[in-house]
């Protein structure tokens, strides 16, 4: 039993989707997430104690993208890992019988077209138990208001990847802290520091998706 | 068409540009606005951009073109006019150019990823060709396909390139120093791994862009150099680290500080010498007149 879902966790932690996915090298030919979730779930097995696994692989391969141990194609390929999963349990999330830890509403700022870096924090952030409500790229204000008032105690995530659209950064984060001054931000981008982005009067920063994961635990663990 | 090649025989450095975003900025585009649109809106501002990189000494331009392929122009929905605004780029670069100076056209990177099955081979390919054919057809002497960070699209690229033009390509990734000290890209490529591949795809220069400043190429360079001492080495190096100052994001080194690292970079075995994010004609001025004295 227990044997089945610590290859599902590691299935995610190596990227390993389906039988049929050649990712990585050494795992060609073996049965994936994709396989492996469905034997758990006709085993009984319960869907929480599957996602767990999921967290921790998702979260052990998030920690060596910090490290710079493994880059985004081993992400990328962990996340589709993850959805592969996910597809199998969402009946029981509608149901209620597995819970997320929260909500994350995310998005590139107005002006900026780059979505690989946010789109990286979506697939971690979701893949330690998030629901992310991704808004997509070059998101004015509004969107980000409106979406904050549709799903109250949020925390919000920004990203910037060109030093041009920083300014627009600067002025969401204000607006946001005008009209909802509880609501946690962290930013995130190649333009950014920690230095920056506090005094930008962001939460939090992180240069990695990790920390992102990192910053909405200590929220969740506070509030 | 001049030979890239034979300009740099007999170990002569050629200075190339340095950033054109910032330029155009300071002209008055907006952000979240298309830049390629500026040579047909702007032509004018971007004829004079072009013109103060010859004016300050450099041997070689590149073409207001970095995000001029049809998957990036449809963001703005101007995808249908991708042949028009390469060829424009390539035009406005070459009237600054004149007969004597290189002229390189730019091609960024796609955005979108092969690994995700996000786009097909053939499609980026087929991509890569319209955008180079343009670019030809406007004037410009070689290809430079620039800020790669996966191998598959690069060599896609090159193939690309050098298939629909038949004209030398230059191929450069951005590289960060990762926490154990090592150059990767993004996608985990080191510069000793993109040698090989970029050489093999078909690349007659390779190199490295932004990312970094002289310093940090100065390794870079050796990296290459550690596996490759023949092919023609371009950097496009930023000016310095950027920092964030009442609100706006600033390159803090000089033109001399940046002409004061010029000869080890040569020394390391960089070939052709320009500048990225937060380099200005100022700085290219500088690292001209200790090139060529």
């Amino acid at each position: 039993m227990s044997e089945l879902i610590d290859r599902i966790g590691q299935c995610v932690e190596r990227g390993k989707v389906n039988i049929t996915s050649p990712f990585p090298n050494d795992m060609k030919g073996q049965e994936g997430a994709d396989e492996l979730t469905r034997q758990a779930l006709d085993a009984d097995i319960k869907p929480d104690e599957i996602l767990q696994a999921c967290n921790t692989g998702m979260q052990r391969i998030g920690e060596r993208f910090s490290k710079n141990e493994v880059f985004v194609p081993e992400l990328l390929m962990a996340a589709k890992a993850m959805h592969a999963v996910m597809a199998h349990l969402k009946p029981f999330f509608k149901t209620g019988s597995v819970k997320s830890k929260g909500k994350f509403v995310l998005g590139t700022v107005a002006g900026d077209l780059h979505d690989i870096g946010k789109n990286l924090v979506a697939m971690v952030v979701e893949g330690n138990g998030w629901e992310v409500i991704d808004l997509g790229v070059d998101v004015k204000t509004p969107k980000f208001l409106d979406a904050i008032k549709a799903h109250p105690g949020c925390a919000v995530g920004l990203s910037a990847l060109l030093t041009t659209t920083m300014a627009n950064m600067i002025k969401t984060v204000a607006e946001i802290k005008a009209s909802f001054p509880a609501t946690n931000i962290i930013v995130g981008g190649a333009p950014l520091t920690m230095d920056s982005a506090m005094k930008i009067g962001a939460d939090g920063y992180s240069p990695d998706p990790q920390g992102a994961v990192a910053f909405l635990s200590k929220l969740s663990s506070i509030g | 068409m001049k030979s890239l090649l034979a300009a740099l025989q007999n170990g002569k450095v050629l200075i190339s540009d340095g950033a054109w975003g910032t330029l155009l900025h300071k002209r008055g585009l907006q952000i979240g606005e298309c830049p390629e649109l500026w040579n047909i809106t702007h032509r004018s501002d971007v004829l004079t951009i072009a013109k103060s990189y010859i004016d300050a000494g450099a041997d070689i331009i590149l073409t207001n073109s970095f995000g001029g392929s049809p998957t990036k122009l449809k963001h703005y929905g101007l995808q249908n006019r991708c042949v028009e605004l390469n060829e424009a780029a390539a035009d406005i670069s070459r009237v600054a150019a004149g007969t004597d100076h290189f002229v390189l056209g730019s091609i960024g990177p796609s955005g979108v990823m092969l690994l995700m099955g996000e786009v097909s081979e053939e499609t980026l390919y087929n991509d890569f060709c319209i955008q180079a054919e343009a670019l030809k057809r406007g004037g410009v002497d070689a290809i430079c396909i620039e800020t790669m960070s996966a191998i598959d699209e690069a060599c896609i690229a090159i193939r690309a390139a050098n298939k629909s033009t038949g004209l030398e390509v230059v191929c450069t990734f951005t590289f960060e120093k990762t926490v154990s000290g090592e150059f990767r890209t993004m996608m985990g490529v080191s510069p000793v791994e993109m040698v090989q591949a970029m050489k093999e795809a078909g690349a007659s220069v390779i190199g490295s862009n932004c990312g970094n400043g002289f310093d940090q190429m100065i390794d870079v360079v050796k990296e290459i150099r550690s596996v490759d001492q023949t092919t023609p080495v371009l950097i496009h190096a930023n000016a310095g680290k950027p920092v964030l100052k009442e609100g706006e994001t600033c390159f803090l080194e000089t033109p001399e500080i940046m002409a004061s690292k010029i000869n080890d970079l040569i020394k390391s075995g960089a070939n052709i010498i320009g500048g990225c994010c937060g380099t200005t004609p100022e700085h290219i001025r500088a690292l001209a007149k200790v090139v060529k004295g």
